[in-house]
């Protein structure tokens, strides 16, 4: 089974935004349009469908966001929200029998939609590297921590096992792990949870990829854990001046490491700024409702939780118009001439900040201002 | 002080009613759940004969209250034996030692069947809402069990019983005849909840009630637990890793730390000035969500290494070998957990916020005493064999003691 | 910090100290399967209302006198308490035994199984004549199965739902719905009658002549083996799906691996463990005797040896070739522990 990532330009096509170039356009640019100059990682509207026995699946329905070298994306969601799918179709890790792949996903001027899947191969573990979840299961229960970081070292490097073995251990020494020489022999269920993730970690960094891509890299581990790697990840990353993508449900995580911010609900991005900004005037009802959701550990709070009503949408059945407007208190609130079925765009608020939402911003800037922020 | 001579402790439920008579002079009311000196340890065998070669110490004398009305939240990190902690008090698993006590009542070594009774009264939520619904069963008679098993019959027969239920934790009555897996990670965490109301208990226990839910879902199941709460006069005790959920459910919080409780203290208390270092390092890894404070890496506190192995945890404070205050006491004297501002007890030598408590570093001379005997007890406990009875009296006997000095 | 002895000495000391144990527990457990089959021989009879007299009789022929039944039953012991019997029957396969048919008394050298009640013909040496049969038809059959086992089964999985797959499953199922007595018989009919490829199967020792060994072989190789590599080919490709869905086949495609190695070295190493303990009891038990294979094909192995002794209640025959099925059903079952103890870090032998 290949990773090849089906190329199909025949679906998903019809609705384009129009964001950038149509994906296959022969005299490819280094860069779409729209990008900045500096954009390491630019993806442009992204689709990732898949065909089930219930239908269409469109788990990642057009989404686009630029990326510089040295900058942390934080993506945020709730599951099925298409945040994984996203990251694992940067990578092309998508089962080409199923997944349908549409849009372009730049990296450092070459489009990965585009290029075949020897050529993506080569890049993943290379210039892109992924840390999944939980390291537990992620790691091969067979072989040795050692083994499998020369095996990534390998892949990339015709070099030595002995020279491999070095660098592996030097790099377990990065991660913060005491006695590298000896842990090198160790199996993954002889490590530690935090441990485990170091290891991850290293495995990732051992070829210097300038594109990180983290998948909630600490839901599976302890707070305090959790606070180690947060830190190794940001010290990493100023050391390498690589891009990172970090994926998670936690906004507590994103606020931690990420500059820049991007909200996805049903597969499509409805929210994307400097961290600062979506955190302090986010723009979206559903950004509300996040942070409205989250229970606070600085501050007292007697008063109940403001959650969103309601469960996420199927995929297969998204609501028409905005996802949200089932779940939207202020769905209702009066927009001239929009009726619900239109599909909000993604458009700029303020510099740099963006927001798919019907609602005027003057409108927003007084509900959050006056209702939401005096509660949370 | 009125210190009542040792009798024979645990003859049955006089034994509990005197322990019961003693702590109410302590606190107004009387509590609903007492433990006392809870110890639950899992012994490590090999071979055929199934020889004795450890044990995971995975509690290891915990003694707290639950008062009617209240919530307790237990936090701590994975391995720390919360989740043990509350089956124990459920009597889902057998205690080594120690006594649990239920309205006044000792429950410690209650068989099934005479715990059954006592199940009524004493409901648990799990954390995986997939995996404690059987899928074979409909939702009506999931929820419906409790009745079947107790043999009850509520008022209007268990069908309009059970609606009521499913209405009461925002369900629609419609939902009777389908299936769990027809319903969503939040839905079946109500479903949950719905049985464990299902008889109208006095405590509730809850294992990581919301840790498998979405942030959105999270709130939801929060804000209903809430509302139960207010509405039933019901008591919790919730266990989460989660110190943000915690801080927004409890009233009053043990840490936990290698099966033991740290600090146990009320919500603004504990959050606000945290005594023991543990608590202090757990509450600043938590990620705050407000990237102003980004970078304010100074006053976090990164603790070095992994929990020690609860097969064998370390001498003295079990935190001592992470603890950036540890000093000689710590490896060799536990430190008792002790009253150290009002309703604020932390087991610590030199605590955060409050004076040192390291032996000969001056102090109440209450509160030598209380450490002395403490310290007797559990030196015991933790050498020969010792009746489980005896210890627990003992542990009594000091916390009592505590209260008098104060 | 908890230390791991990765392969050290200590290590070394542990598994011969896990070895020693299980030798040990395997004497007993032989000790329990021959009184339980002794047990069996002699009290269920019982049950049904047969006295010793007229099992002995059994050996007898017809309308035997009493005196020439009672001579059987002193030749054979039937006169003795089970527990005596049973306890002679230890006795004899430690340091031998004695025994008078006729004139003169022979000798029966440890290991002795006895004599067969029938025909008075030794039963250790005939068990040892049968083993290279029985053993050449297991070894033969599973070398094919597994290996074709395998190969269907993994493709089957990376070609999920393709017509390749559909095809493959479809013939496992047949292979694992059909008796081995049809497709022996079919195969018998088409080979050795129609079209006279193989006529005259004989069992041909390998250390006279292996070519015609193998030759004779593969008929009955082929038919056991397509039994078993139909149940081989599910149960690989139920592995290897559930296998390359694990996340740590992820972290290996996003290492940039090639997914041959991806397959080979990832996916197929931890999909075929649990084969490993599956293979070890089917091949231990086949070593206990083919017993329809060895019979559709006349071939005079264990299997042909158990039936023989069962049909004429043949008390020697039986207990050796139960005993020595349940010596390799042992055998089996450490070398499969080791071998997962070897495979898989996790385990630990203990």
């Amino acid at each position: 089974m290949s990773n090849v990532r089906k190329t199909d330009t025949d679906t998903g096509k019809g609705t384009d935004t129009g964001t950038g170039a149509a994906s296959g356009s022969e005299t490819a640019a280094a860069k779409p349009a729209g990008a900045p100059a500096d954009a390491f990682l630019s993806v442009r509207d992204l689709r990732i469908h898949f065909d089930t026995d219930d239908g269409l699946v469109k788990s990642v329905d057009g989404v686009s966001f630029d990326l510089k070298a040295g900058q942390t994306l934080g993506v945020v969601g709730e599951s099925g929200s298409g945040k994984s799918v996203t990251s694992l179709g940067i990578m092309g890790l998508h089962n080409s029998q199923r997944a349908r792949i549409s849009g372009q996903i730049w990296l450092d001027g070459e489009d990965l939609v585009e290029a075949g899947p020897d050529r993506v191969r080569e890049l993943r573990g290379h210039k892109m590297a992924m840390i999944f979840q939980d390291p537990l299961s992620a790691l091969h229960p067979y072989y040795s921590v050692g083994a499998q970081i020369v095996e990534a070292y390998r892949v990339h490097n015709a070099v030595d096992k002995k020279t491999a073995k070095k660098r592996a251990i030097e790099m377990l020494d990065r991660v913060g792990i005491p006695e590298p020489a000896r842990r090198f022999h160790d199996y993954p269920h002889q490590f530690s949870g935090g441990m485990r993730q170091r290891a991850m970690i290293a495995m990732a960094l051992v070829n210097n990829p300038e594109l990180l891509i983290a998948d909630e890299p600490t839901t599976a581990l302890d707070v305090t854990v959790q606070a180690q790697i947060l830190d190794l990840i940001r010290d990493l990353q100023k050391e390498f001046h690589s891009a990172v993508v970090i994926i998670t449900h936690d906004l507590g995580v994103v606020a931690e490491i990420a500059d820049e911010l991007l909200v996805m609900y049903a597969g499509r991005c409805i929210e994307r700024g400097p961290a600062e900004k979506v955190f302090y005037q986010p723009q979206h009802p559903y950004t509300w409702g996040l942070l409205g959701s989250m229970p606070r550990i600085d501050r007292e709070q007697t008063d109940r939780l403001v959650p969103v009503k309601g469960t996420p949408p199927s995929l297969i059945n998204v609501p028409s118009g905005c996802a949200f407007h089932p779940r939207c208190p202020y769905a209702d609130v009066p927009k001239d001439n929009i009726t619900r079925t239109e599909r909000p765009e993604l458009r700029l608020v303020t510099d740099g900040h963006h927001s798919a939402c019907h609602m005027s911003p003057a409108e927003r800037e007084r509900i959050w201002t006056e209702e939401i922020a005096p509660k949370l | 002080m009125t210190e009542p001579k040792k009798t024979i402790p645990q003859q049955g439920d006089r034994g509990g009613d005197q322990n019961g008579a003693r702590g109410s002079g302590r606190d107004t009311a009387e509590p609903l759940l007492k433990v006392t000196g809870l110890v639950k340890h899992f012994p490590i065998t090999k071979g055929v004969l199934k020889r004795k070669v450890g044990a995971v110490q995975a509690v290891d004398g915990l003694s707290f209250d639950v008062r009617p009305g209240e919530t307790l939240g237990v936090v701590g990190e994975s391995g720390c034996g919360k989740s043990t902690m509350g089956r124990l008090i459920t009597r889902l698993l057998e205690p080594t030692g120690g006594k649990v006590e239920f309205e006044g009542r000792d429950i410690t070594h209650l068989s099934a069947g005479a715990m059954r009774p006592m199940r009524r009264d004493v409901q648990m939520i799990f954390q995986d809402p997939y995996g404690s619904l059987n899928p074979r069963h409909t939702i009506g008679g999931i929820v419906g069990t409790p009745f079947k098993l107790q043999g009850i019959e509520p008022e209007g027969g268990v069908k309009k019983e059970v609606q009521r239920l499913l209405e009461l934790v925002g369900l629609s009555p419609e939902h009777y005849n389908r299936y769990p897996h027809e319903f969503s990670g939040g839905q079946r965490q109500r479903i949950g909840i719905a049985r464990a109301l299902a008889l109208n208990p006095k405590l509730v226990v809850a294992d990581e009630p919301v840790s498998a839910l979405d942030v959105s879902i999270q709130a939801q199941v929060v804000n209903l637990l809430d509302d139960l709460q207010d509405e039933l006069g019901l008591t919790y005790v919730i266990i989460a890793h989660d110190l943000s959920v915690i801080r927004h459910v409890s009233d009053r919080i043990a840490v936990m730390y290698l099966g033991k409780i740290v600090e146990l203290a009320d919500r603004t208390s504990l959050y606000e000035s945290p005594k023991h270092p543990y608590t202090k390092a757990l509450l600043s890894a938590v990620p705050v969500p407000d990237p102003s404070r980004r970078g304010g890496k100074s006053d976090r506190i990164l603790l070095k290494g992994d929990v020690p192995s609860p097969i064998s945890p370390p001498s003295g404070c079990r935190f001592h070998t992470r603890c950036w205050k540890a000093t000689e006491v710590c490896r060799t004297t536990e430190p008792p957990l002790i009253q150290l501002a009002p309703g604020h007890q932390a087991a610590c030598h030199h605590p955060e916020n409050a004076p040192d408590q390291a032996p000969g570093a001056g102090g109440a001379g209450a509160r030598e005493t209380v450490e002395l005997a403490e310290a007797k007890g559990s030196t015991k406990a933790e050498g020969a064999k010792e009746t489980t009875e005896a210890k627990a009296s003992k542990e009594t006997e000091a916390s009592n003691g505590g209260s008098g000095g104060e | 910090m908890r230390a791991y002895p990765a392969r050290t000495t200590r290590h070394r000391t542990a598994v011969a100290a896990y070895i020693i144990r299980r030798v040990f527990a395997a004497v007993l457990l032989l000790l329990v399967v021959s009184a339980v089959t002794f047990a069996i021989f002699f009290l269920v009879p019982r049950l049904g209302g047969q006295t010793i007299d007229s099992l002995a009789a059994q050996y007898v022929g017809k309308g035997a006198d009493p005196d020439a039944i009672a001579a059987i039953k002193k030749n054979l012991g039937l006169d003795q308490p089970v527990y005596l019997q049973y306890w002679h029957f230890v006795k004899g396969i430690v340091v031998g035994a004695e025994y008078n048919f006729g004139p003169n008394p022979s000798v029966c050298h440890a290991p002795c199984f006895g004599y067969s009640f029938k025909t008075h013909v030794e039963v250790w040496p005939e068990i040892l004549q049968r083993v290279p049969v029985t053993l050449s038809l297991a070894v033969g059959a599973a070398v094919i199965w597994v290996l074709s086992g395998v190969a269907i089964g993994v493709l089957s999985a990376l070609k999920r739902g393709t017509i390749l797959d559909r095809i493959a499953m479809a013939v496992a199922l047949a292979g694992v719905s059909l008796p081995m007595f049809f497709t022996g018989l079919v195969s018998l009919a088409l080979f050795g009658y129609h079209w006279t490829i193989w006529q005259n199967l004989e069992f041909v020792p390998f250390t006279e002549n292996p070519g015609e060994w193998a030759w004779n072989l593969i008929l009955p190789w082929c038919t056991l083996a397509f039994l078993y590599s139909a149940l081989y080919a599910r149960l690989t490709r139920a592995g290897m799906l559930e296998t390359m869905g694990e996340d740590y086949i992820r972290t290996a495609r996003a290492k940039g691996l090639r997914e041959r190695q991806v397959v080979v070295k990832h996916g197929l190493r931890a999909a075929l463990t649990p084969l490993v303990t599956i293979f070890g009891m089917d091949f231990a038990l086949l070593l206990g005797g083919a017993v329809i294979t060895e019979t559709v094909f006349s071939f005079q192995g264990m299997g042909q040896y158990a039936i023989t002794g069962v049909k004429s209640s043949d008390l020697p025959i039986v207990m050796g070739v139960t005993l020595v099925a349940a010596f390799f059903i042992v055998v089996c079952n450490l070398l499969v522990d080791l071998v997962y103890a070897a495979i898989d870090p996790r385990v630990r032998l203990s």
